[in-house]
């Protein structure tokens, strides 16, 4: 769907505001929406909300085994997926340019700041290693989607526990979940995103833009910082020229809000592992906060299901009796059976009358068979000569059947072979094994025909 | 001249707590959700229920189909939107679910509600309705309904493994019962919405 357009007095609007030091939803200009976070039942799952931007992760792992080049290293894999529900605008063929765009600032944030410890996810060198998988989706569009898929990102790496490995010698023992507790990653330090807008060739600043922000803004300045003030990745975009203490003065902002995320990051954590640990509930069930009159919980339910063989039996008392079974299925081996045994074909049919002629026309053959089982309907031939056919060869016409006319389209085939059966398929059924010995001789006209079909 | 009208449903299917042994007598897990979370869907809801994918797809797609007034909007699109967060089991059940509940919260006219119920025969032929993902995976036989709210008449059945016709009848008089249950669920979150005018 298109995105509706910004209209120019909303775009006005804003931007004087923004001029005035003001901001729509009543922030300063230094100031961050609500960051919310909750976490699944699943380790590795939660959802950030930044504001009305909802973006959820998900980390999984596999052994797999590693690159030629790195062959003592485990393998990241980060994937951001922009949700159709996120905006209207999010077609799945349409977004390329901002997909591309936020993944790859995602993939230098979290993979070249080398923040999880990729040696650690070795089990055998050379062999096998852990492939940690960090899937990302963006739920809803308000704004800011790169600072909210950096926090779900990291939040979910720290969350996440993999299964524990012991290798003895040359044996690699995989524990699952309930033999051994799973094993947290490795992290070494928390790289999170923090965004500015410009507004006015520079002039202006807002750090979390929201959607309507975004839209009036000239550019933005990316930076991802950790809380040791580290910087690890930075980008600008927008084609704005920004003043080196410009640059500074947003680093040290940076500093100051990564530091808060990070405590709150750490907070949640605890809070989810204490709860799990304290045997309490966990999961998104109970972060739906039950005050919200949009949010509606209800407990367990026994249903009452005593009556329910009665009823049953009375339905099937009244309705119809089945109809006949034709044939159990057999079983040949695991993943294939048959039910009855096969559709009789009738070349055998035809014996005599091939024997009297030499060559047919085309070699339509045998997709006959499905087809015949079609009574004695007439068909007629489309000229794709894929239907029935009956047999029309240069000796001349020859009627198979007692009754049913021949109907000649105007194909381009010198010959034509259109075929009826002329027999009722009860028949035709039974007669199943004994038409097998003759199906074969009838190959060798079959290929015939197809020689001369060759020639011409 | 052409709308498109977006309703989009967020799909948590798990339970609160971790795996817990269900008991002999059958009972649904603990149900919550949320309507209008996300502010650019013209309507969303989220369900959390204690490859297929495109046959997934297909079943909601015509369940929906058969309930929507389309008549009422004529050259309109309606995309529905699933996004499923966690699988704790019986996750078409929850899809319909959370796409009826969304398709209410945008407010698309709809000649009944409906709602998927899944039940699971295993070996011994014990029903159990809203199975998790173990007892899925070991029972004989999953069926999954979707019924709608009116007559408690059927709209679509999915069923995967062996069971009598007995059992069939069984199953659907079980999960007719658990539908009732399901659209009280409806009917008092709706109320709670809309409590506040």
């Amino acid at each position: 769907m298109k995105e509706t357009p910004l209209s120019n007095c909303e775009r006005r609007f804003l931007l004087r505001a923004i001029e005035e030091k003001k901001r729509l939803d009543g922030r300063q200009t230094y100031d961050y929406r609500n960051i919310r976070i909750s976490f699944g039942t699943d380790y590795g799952c939660c959802i950030v909300e930044l504001g009305k931007t909802r973006v959820l992760g998900q980390v999984s792992c596999e052994l797999v085994s590693p690159k030629l080049n790195r062959a003592t290293e485990g393998i990241l894999f980060f994937n951001l997926e922009l949700s159709q529900m996120a905006a209207p605008a999010f077609e799945p063929g349409r977004q390329s340019d901002l997909l591309v765009k936020l993944n790859r600032l995602l993939e230098r944030c979290l993979r070249n700041s080398k923040c999880i410890d990729t040696e650690s996810l070795c089990v055998v060198a050379g062999e096998k290693v852990w492939q940690i998988r960090v899937d990302l989706h963006l739920l809803n569009h308000d704004g800011n989607i790169i600072d909210a898929a950096s926090i779900a990102a990291i939040v979910a790496l720290c969350h996440f526990r993999r299964p524990d490995v012991s290798v003895q010698g040359d044996e690699v023992t995989l524990y699952t979940p309930e033999e051994r507790d799973p094993v947290p990653l490795s992290i070494h330090h928390m790289p999170i995103c923090v965004s500015f807008a410009f507004f006015q060739q520079g002039t202006y600043l807002l750090v979390d833009p929201n959607e309507r922000e975004e839209r009036v803004m000239d550019g933005l300045l990316v930076i991802a910082m950790n809380k040791h003030r580290e910087i690890c990745t930075i980008q600008s975009s927008g084609g704005i020229m920004l003043l080196k203490d410009q640059v500074l003065r947003c680093s040290k902002i940076a500093g100051v809000k990564v530091a808060e995320i990070t405590e709150l990051i750490l907070k949640a954590l605890e809070n989810d592992q204490k709860v799990r640990k304290e045997g309490g509930k966990f999961g998104f069930a109970e972060s739906i906060a039950n005050q919200r009159i949009t949010a509606f919980k209800m407990e367990k339910a026994p249903i009452d299901t005593s009556d329910v063989e009665e009823k049953a039996e009375e339905i099937i008392a009244e309705a119809e009796p089945p109809s006949e079974v034709v044939s159990t299925p057999v079983l040949w081996t695991p993943g294939t059976a048959q039910i009855g045994e096969g559709v009789e074909n009738s070349w055998g049919d035809l014996e005599d009358s091939e024997k009297e002629d030499d060559e047919g026309g085309g070699d339509q053959a045998i997709i006959l068979d499905s087809i015949k089982m079609d009574t004695g309907v007439e068909v007629s031939d489309i000229g794709s000569q894929e239907m029935g056919f009956h047999h029309v060869g240069q000796t001349g016409l020859e009627f198979l059947t007692s009754d049913a006319p021949i109907i000649l389209s105007d194909s381009e085939e010198e010959e034509m072979i259109i075929l009826e059966p002329d027999k009722n398929p009860k028949k035709i059924r039974t007669q199943t094994t004994s038409a097998k010995q003759e199906k074969a001789p009838s190959k060798k006209p079959v290929k015939r025909r197809k020689k001369k079909r060759a020639a011409n | 001249m052409e709308e498109e009208m977006h309703t989009d449903a967020k799909i948590r299917a798990e339970s609160g707590t971790g795996s817990s042994p269900r008991g002999p007598g059958c009972s649904l897990r603990h149900f919550a959700c949320e309507q209008n979370l996300l502010s650019r869907p013209d309507g969303s809801a989220s369900f959390l229920q204690g490859v297929a994918e495109k046959s997934r797809e297909r079943l909601i797609r015509n369940t929906c189909e058969a309930v929507v007034l389309g008549t009422l909007h004529p050259r309109t699109s309606i995309t529905v939107v699933l996004q499923v967060v966690s699988d704790a089991g019986s996750l078409l059940a929850c899809c319909l679910n959370a796409a009826c509940m969304a398709l209410v919260d945008a407010g698309v006219p709809m000649r009944a509600l409906f709602c998927g119920v899944t039940c699971a025969l295993d070996s011994d032929g014990t029903l159990v309705l809203d199975p998790t993902s173990k007892q899925e995976k070991e029972a004989r036989a999953v069926l999954t309904f979707a019924l709608d709210s009116v007559e408690r008449k059927l709209l679509m059945s999915s069923t995967k493994g062996l069971y009598s016709d007995t059992e069939l009848q069984q199953c659907l008089a079980a999960a007719q019962a658990a539908s009732q249950h399901v659209f009280r669920f409806y009917r008092e979150s709706l109320q709670r919405r809309y409590s506040k005018s």
